[in-house]
């Protein structure tokens, strides 16, 4: 076969790509810059300011969320390679068993428990002590976050690790490094990928959820993901809609290109 | 390697719990006799006979069904034979192009990957003066769309493996160059055909973001039904709702490993020297 029948097996998709995937990116934007008549306008892009608030609360939670995943993770990461063969994957598929339970349930069930009525103050109570209001604070929503998406930080840490070459610690510590130079001069530094892909994985969906904010922060809270569900499904302003979805995506873009950067270094580096 | 010491296995269990509590929780009011979500009264399986009485959440499972089978049977065809054409594509442009392209649904947030589809939608049923353009055929399109990334970038990685030359061979042995594909390429990268399937397969049930804005009020999948169910304060139903899909998706993670160990195994098997000469 020649080059020219591969490219044409591949056309399909090249065209599947063009109507579906950069279209409507296109579309978008036409979108954010006209209004309801079609007329061109920046008054979309300039309403933004808005939104300020929810922007930069969006931001803050999701970073807090992607840093506590993180430490959660990293030493679950580390024990569960440490462990035997067989068992690593039983381990790992009991990580994955809630990733693949919708993540509507398993937000509602943080609900059902964290209620003021709920089972854990029902049981304080039943037990003599006072209820604690744990629901619709920003505590409950970043909880909802780190329990939704740990399972995406878990995954690409414990790759990383199960490539880390064993040696390479106990040479470090034959050389008389302590247990904490070891790991910040070489365990994180080896697995620097895998950090980076557990950031991505957990902070894209949750900087642009909607769910989690609504349902565990009782509305009082509102996410960029909620002003844009609101105007697709309830307001109908899909002008001002559009133009905060391509800011999202304009940000999330220029974050992942960062992060990337960071990954390649890991790749070019001193391992070799 | 050293063994693991007691605090770490303490945290691990820890973490456990905390993954799993809610779930439990979940399962056990499921069971509760009363309709109250956090006193139990008695054991009965009274929401399990309601949610099966519900017919919109009866539908709403036929659909998703229907959706993903579709969606990922096309998908994976889609997938596959686009996956052969780049890895073997010599235009560099083309071929990069296509893989950063295939990136974009990966990287962007869903929730914007759904309202641009909308959007496609809303604007090509504008021009066409067609009002309620979303339903089951959007639907369909969108779960293809956000499918294919992951079927080809399942499927990729397997051409490194493979001989270039066995599909020359067979070209000059007499096969047309499809016939090479069906009986040369196909066969090897079976493992990975099923294994992005499969993934498609559980994608496509497992989406709401996406489904949610590329959705009619007369095509409602799973996802989009709890979403309407827990808007407002709900019965245990979706307690007994949660319990089935756990089940479910436990079971089914349960064979799909039993099946690629198998597999695993047996490709080891018949061809040990090659596989590792090659990888």
């Amino acid at each position: 076969m020649n080059n020219k029948t591969y490219n044409g097996i591949s056309a399909p998709y090249a065209l599947w790509c063009v109507v579906f995937i950069l279209a409507p990116l296109v579309i978008v934007a036409y979108y954010a810059l006209t209004d309801s008549t079609g007329a061109f306008t920046t008054a979309n892009l300039s309403g933004l300011s808005l939104y300020t608030d929810t922007i930069a609360r969006s931001v803050y939670f999701g970073i807090i969320a992607t840093a506590i995943c993180l430490v959660i993770a990293y030493p679950l990461a580390y024990f569960i390679s440490k462990t035997k063969a067989s068992k690593q994957k039983i381990l790992l598929m009991l990580i994955m068993v809630p990733m693949w339970m919708n993540f509507l349930l398993r937000t509602y069930s943080i609900m059902v428990l964290i209620e003021d009525s709920g089972i854990i103050n029902n049981f304080l109570v039943s037990i003599g002590l006072n209820p604690i209001h744990m629901i619709n604070t920003p505590g409950a929503v970043i909880f909802g976050m780190v329990y939704d998406y740990l399972p995406f930080m878990v995954i690409p840490l414990y790759t990383a690790m199960t490539k880390l070459d064993v040696r390479l610690i106990e040479a470090a510590r034959d050389l008389g490094a302590s247990g904490f130079q070891t790991l910040r001069d070489v365990i994180i530094p080896l697995t620097r990928s895998g950090i980076v892909s557990g950031i991505t994985m957990v902070f894209v969906p949750s900087v642009s959820t909607f769910y989690i904010s609504q349902k565990l922060g009782g509305g009082r809270y509102t996410l960029i993901g909620d002003v844009i569900e609101m105007q697709f499904q309830t307001a109908y302003n899909y002008n001002l809609g559009a133009s905060i979805s391509l800011l999202l995506m304009v940000f999330i873009l220029v974050c992942l290109f960062i992060m990337n950067k960071f990954g390649d270094i890991d790749e070019g580096g001193s391992i070799v | 390697m050293r063994k693991l010491g007691t605090a770490s296995k303490i945290y691990m269990i820890l973490i456990f719990i905390l993954l799993y509590a809610p779930i439990a929780v979940l399962i056990f009011y499921s069971f509760n006799d009363s309709n109250s979500t956090s006193v139990f009264t008695g054991f009965s399986l009274r929401w399990y006979g309601e949610l099966f009485r519900d017919e919109a959440t009866i539908t709403a499972l036929k659909n998703t069904l229907v959706l993903a089978f579709l969606s990922s049977i096309i998908s994976t065809i889609i997938g596959t034979i686009a996956a052969t054409g780049i890895y073997y594509s010599k235009t560099r442009w083309y071929k990069n192009g296509l893989l950063t392209v295939n990136n974009i649904p990966l990287m962007n947030p869903d929730i914007v990957t759904g309202i641009s589809m909308m959007l496609l939608f809303v604007f090509v049923g504008t021009i066409l003066k067609v009002s309620g353009v979303l339903g089951f055929a959007t639907m369909l399109i969108a779960h293809i769309t956000f499918e294919l990334p992951y079927v080809i970038l399942n499927i990729l990685p397997r051409f490194k493996s493979m001989d270039k030359f066995l599909v020359e061979a067979a070209c000059d042995l007499g096969c047309t160059p499809r016939k090479a594909f069906f009986k040369v390429t196909v066969p090897y990268i079976k493992t990975e055909i099923i294994a992005a399937f499969i993934m498609a397969f559980t994608l496509s049930l497992d989406d709401f973001v996406i489904s949610y804005f590329v959705s009619g009020p007369e095509f409602q999948t799973l996802p989009i039904r709890i979403y309407s169910m827990t808007k407002k304060r709900v019965t245990p139903d979706m307690y007994a709702l949660s319990a089935i899909i756990f089940v479910t998706v436990f079971i089914l993670l349960i064979l799909t490993n039993i099946a690629q160990d198998d597999a695993f195994r047996e490709r080891f098997k018949k061809k040990p020297n090659k596989r590792r000469a090659t990888s």
